[in-house]
C-alpha cells in the first residue's frame, strides 16, 4: 500500500494529512506555525504519521503546500496552495466550480474546472480584511474566545453594519459599537457578514458558479458558514476536514505522483 | 563559445548600458557648458523637433526608474512625501521632485534644470508634472494635445476627414513648438536639420519594429522585460541620432543572429508569455526570475509599445515632406502608445498564434491609473475569447512598500502550475 502526504505551512496553522492509494485520509494533524516554521513542518508531519501509526519511510513523497512550502525541507516537490485547495475540493465534492478559502491571513477564491484544473484565481492583496484576522481582531475586542464567535454571532437579532475595511480599526470600530450599547451578538454578525462580503468580492471577479465549496481554518466557524451561505444564496459546501482542504490536496498530488512514477517504472519494464 | 557568438551575443545589452552611461555624463556636464536641456516624456518626446535646436533630452520617467532599478527609489519618495506630497500620487512623479529640490541628485549623475518642457496628454498626469517645474523654474511648457482613438477599433487613417482635420491640429501645435523653441534657444529653425533627425528616427524605428518581430522565433532572442528596459532607454535616449539608429540596427544584427542560431534568452524556454503593464521596478532582477524559474520567457510587453511613444507600430516620415509628416507621425504613433494602454486586448488576441503566446500577465501598478484602469476588463476579454493563460498580479514600478514578494511569488507559481496543466491536458487531447 503506498501512501502520500501534504503538509500546508499557513500563517497561524500547519496542517499534515497523508492519504493512501485509494485516496483515503489516513491521519491528519494540526498545530499552531509559531515563529519557528521548519520546526512547524517537522512537527505536524510527524503527529501525522504518529496518527496513522506509520513509519516516515513508508510515505513515498510528500508537498509541501501554503507560504511556507519552501519550508518544508523533508518534502519532494512544493506546489502552492491555489492548486491544492482546488484539487482537494474537487476530491471532496465532485460537482465544485468555485473554492473560496478562508485562512488567517488570506482569502482566495478559485474557479475550477471538474478535474481540479484552476481556471482563475483571485486573492486578497496587502490587506487581511475579509480573512481570519479580522476575525481575531473581533475576539480580542470584545474578549471572547475565537470558538464562540460564530455561535455568538448566530444568536442576533439586527446585524451592526460595520463599515471599516481595515482589520486593525475594525477593533476601534467594535469597541465604539460596545460603547453606543450595541449587542455583542449583533455586531459580531456584522463582523461576519462584513468578511463574507469582501469574500463575494473576490469570487465574482472569478466569477461563482455553484457549487461553492468553502475551505480553511474559517470553515469552523458556524456563523461565517451561515453568513456565506445567506450572500451565495445556496448552501455552500462544508465538511469537517475543510481546515485540512490544503493539506488534502497536496496528498492528492504527491499520490499522482507515487502512481504515475510506479507506471512509468512498469512501462520501462 | 565561438568568436562571433561571443563578440555578438549580449552586446545590446553592453552597449546599451554604456551609452547609456555616456548619456547622462553628458547630462551631468550640460550645464557647465551652458548648453540647453527640455524635459520630455516617453509618449510623444517631440525629440526629432527638439534636436534641431540642440536641446538635450532629458526623460524624467527613465531618471525615476533608474532610481528604483538602483534600489533608491524610496529615498526619493520620501522626500517628496515629506514635502507633502501623497503616498497615491505617481511614484514618477515624486522622485522626480525629490531630484529637483536636491539639486539634480540622481545615482548616474546630476540632472539639469529644464529649460523648458514638452510633453503629450497620452498621460493626464504629464500636465500636472510640468506645472511643478513651471512653477520651480519659471519655464515655458508645451503641452501637445494629441487626438486619441475616440473608440475600441474605430482608428482612423490618412484620407479620413476626421483624421486630416487631427493631422492640422497636431501640425499646427508643432509649428507653435518650434516657435517655442526658437524663442528659448536663440536658434533659427532649419528644416534640413529637421529632415536629418527625422531620418535617424526612420532608421530607429525600422530596425525597432523589426527587433519586435524577431521575439516571433522560438526560442525567443529577447527579454521584452529586462533587455525591453533597455531598448526603452535607447529608442527614447537617442531617438534621432545616427547613435542610436546605428545602435538598433547593431541589435536587428544580433537578433537575427540569435534567432538563425536558435540562442534564447532561458535556459530551457517552456512557456511564453506577454507583459501587459509597467515592470515592478524596485525589485526587478527578482521580479523576473520569478518568471525564468519556471521556464517563462517574456517575448512581448505593451509597456515596449506605449513607452517607445507608440513607434512599435513602425510609422516612417516622409522626407520630401518633413513637416506634414511629422504631424501625421506624431498624430499615429503617440494615439497607438495610447491604444496600447487602454485597448490593447485586440492586439494581443492577434499575436497568440504567430508568437505562439501560452499566457498574458497583468501587472496594474499603484502608481498609475492611466496604465492601470481597464486592465481587469481587458483581461476578461482575453479569458473569454481565448485559451491562453493569464496572470493578474498587483504592485507597483517605484514604491517598495506596495510590493510584497511572498505574494508575487505565491500567485506567479500557482499560474505556471495552471499553465502546466494545460500543457499536459492538451498534449493528451493531440
Amino acid at each position: 500500500m503506498a501512501y502520500g502526504s501534504g503538509v500546508d505551512v499557513g500563517s497561524t496553522q500547519t496542517k499534515a494529512v497523508i492519504i493512501n492509494e485509494q485516496r483515503e485520509i489516513i491521519s491528519r494533524s494540526l498545530i499552531d506555525t509559531g515563529a519557528n516554521v521548519i520546526l512547524a513542518a517537522e512537527n505536524a508531519y510527524a503527529l501525522a504519521l504518529k496518527n496513522g501509526n506509520l513509519e516516515e519511510r513508508e510515505v513515498e513523497y510528500v508537498i509541501g503546500t501554503g507560504y511556507g512550502r519552501y519550508k518544508v525541507t523533508f518534502g519532494d516537490a512544493q506546489i502552492t496552495e491555489i492548486s491544492c485547495h482546488g484539487r482537494g475540493a474537487v476530491h471532496m465534492f465532485p460537482n465544485t466550480r468555485t473554492v473560496v478559502d478562508m485562512g488567517g491571513q488570506d482569502t482566495k477564491a478559485i474557479r475550477v474546472s471538474p478535474s481540479g484544473e484552476i481556471l482563475d484565481f483571485c486573492m486578497n492583496d496587502k490587506c487581511a480584511a475579509g480573512t481570519g484576522r479580522f476575525l481575531g481582531a473581533a475576539a480580542s475586542a470584545l474578549e471572547i474566545p475565537l470558538s464562540d464567535l460564530g455561535p455568538t454571532a448566530l444568536r442576533a437579532e439586527k446585524a451592526v453594519k460595520i463599515s471599516t475595511t481595515c482589520t486593525v480599526f475594525a477593533e476601534s470600530e467594535v469597541v465604539s459599537w460596545l460603547g453606543k450599547g450595541k449587542k455583542i451578538e449583533d455586531i459580531l454578525l456584522g463582523v461576519h457578514q462584513s468578511i463574507a462580503s469582501r469574500s463575494m468580492g473576490l469570487m465574482r471577479r472569478v466569477g461563482v458558479e455553484p457549487e461553492v465549496s468553502f475551505t480553511g481554518g474559517v470553515t469552523r466557524n458556524i456563523g461565517m458558514v451561515k453568513a456565506l451561505n445567506d450572500l451565495l444564496g445556496f448552501e455552500c459546501n462544508v465538511s469537517d476536514d475543510s481546515h485540512y482542504m490544503g493539506a488534502l490536496g497536496a496528498a492528492l498530488f504527491a499520490m499522482d505522483r507515487i502512481l504515475s512514477g510506479r507506471l512509468a517504472k512498469e512501462s520501462v519494464a | 563559445m565561438s568568436d562571433v557568438k561571443s563578440e555578438i551575443v549580449g552586446r545590446g545589452a553592453k552597449e546599451g548600458a554604456d551609452m547609456f552611461r555616456a548619456w547622462f555624463n553628458r547630462l551631468t556636464e550640460a550645464p557647465e557648458r551652458n548648453e540647453k536641456a527640455a524635459y520630455v516624456m516617453v509618449m510623444g518626446s517631440m525629440a526629432e523637433v527638439l534636436r534641431v535646436f540642440d536641446f538635450h533630452t532629458v526623460f524624467p520617467e527613465i531618471n525615476s526608474l533608474q532610481t528604483a532599478v538602483r534600489r533608491v527609489a524610496h529615498e526619493y519618495l520620501n522626500v517628496a512625501e515629506d514635502y507633502g506630497y501623497s503616498p497615491d500620487i505617481c511614484g514618477y512623479v515624486k522622485a522626480d521632485f525629490a531630484m529637483q529640490l536636491q539639486g539634480g541628485k540622481h545615482p548616474m549623475g546630476k540632472i539639469p534644470p529644464p529649460a523648458l518642457a514638452v510633453y503629450t496628454n497620452a498621460c493626464n498626469t504629464y500636465i500636472k508634472w510640468a506645472e511643478i517645474w513651471e512653477r520651480m523654474y519659471h519655464i515655458p511648457i508645451f503641452t501637445l494635445d494629441v487626438p486619441g482613438t475616440r473608440a475600441a477599433g474605430g482608428q482612423t487613417w490618412s484620407g479620413n476627414l476626421d483624421f486630416e482635420n487631427d493631422k492640422k491640429y497636431v501640425g499646427a501645435q508643432i509649428g507653435e513648438l518650434i516657435k517655442l523653441c526658437e524663442e528659448v534657444s536663440g536658434k533659427k529653425f532649419d528644416i534640413d536639420r529637421l529632415r536629418e533627425t527625422m531620418g535617424y528616427a526612420n532608421d530607429m524605428t525600422r530596425a525597432w519594429k523589426r527587433v519586435l518581430e524577431l521575439n516571433k522565433s522560438q526560442p525567443s532572442v529577447f527579454n521584452a522585460l529586462t533587455d525591453g528596459t533597455v531598448y526603452l532607454g535607447m529608442a527614447n535616449g537617442f531617438r534621432g541620432t545616427k547613435e542610436g539608429a546605428d545602435y538598433f540596427n547593431r541589435v536587428v544584427e544580433e537578433m537575427e543572429y540569435k534567432a538563425a542560431n536558435h540562442i534564447g534568452t532561458v535556459n530551457d524556454e517552456k512557456y511564453r508569455l506577454i507583459f501587459v503593464g509597467v515592470p515592478c521596478y524596485p525589485i526587478f532582477r527578482r521580479f523576473n526570475e520569478m518568471f525564468t524559474e519556471h521556464g517563462g520567457a517574456f517575448i512581448s510587453s505593451t509597456y515596449l509599445w506605449f513607452a517607445s511613444g507608440g513607434t512599435n507600430l513602425g510609422f516612417e516620415y516622409n522626407l520630401n515632406n518633413p513637416l506634414d509628416s511629422l504631424a501625421e507621425g506624431v498624430l499615429i504613433s503617440v494615439r497607438e502608445a495610447m491604444d496600447a494602454m487602454f485597448y490593447q486586448d485586440r492586439v494581443i488576441m492577434d499575436m497568440i498564434e504567430p508568437y505562439n503566446v501560452d499566457g498574458v500577465v497583468y501587472h496594474p501598478i499603484k502608481s498609475c491609473r492611466t496604465t492601470s484602469t481597464g486592465l481587469a476588463d481587458n483581461r476578461r476579454v482575453i479569458l473569454e475569447k481565448t485559451d491562453v493563460g493569464s496572470l493578474f498580479i498587483e504592485s507597483d514600478m517605484m514604491d517598495k512598500r506596495v510590493v510584497a514578494e511572498a505574494q508575487l511569488k505565491n500567485r506567479i507559481d500557482a499560474f505556471f502550475e495552471g499553465l502546466a496543466t494545460r500543457k499536459i491536458m492538451k498534449e493528451r487531447v493531440a
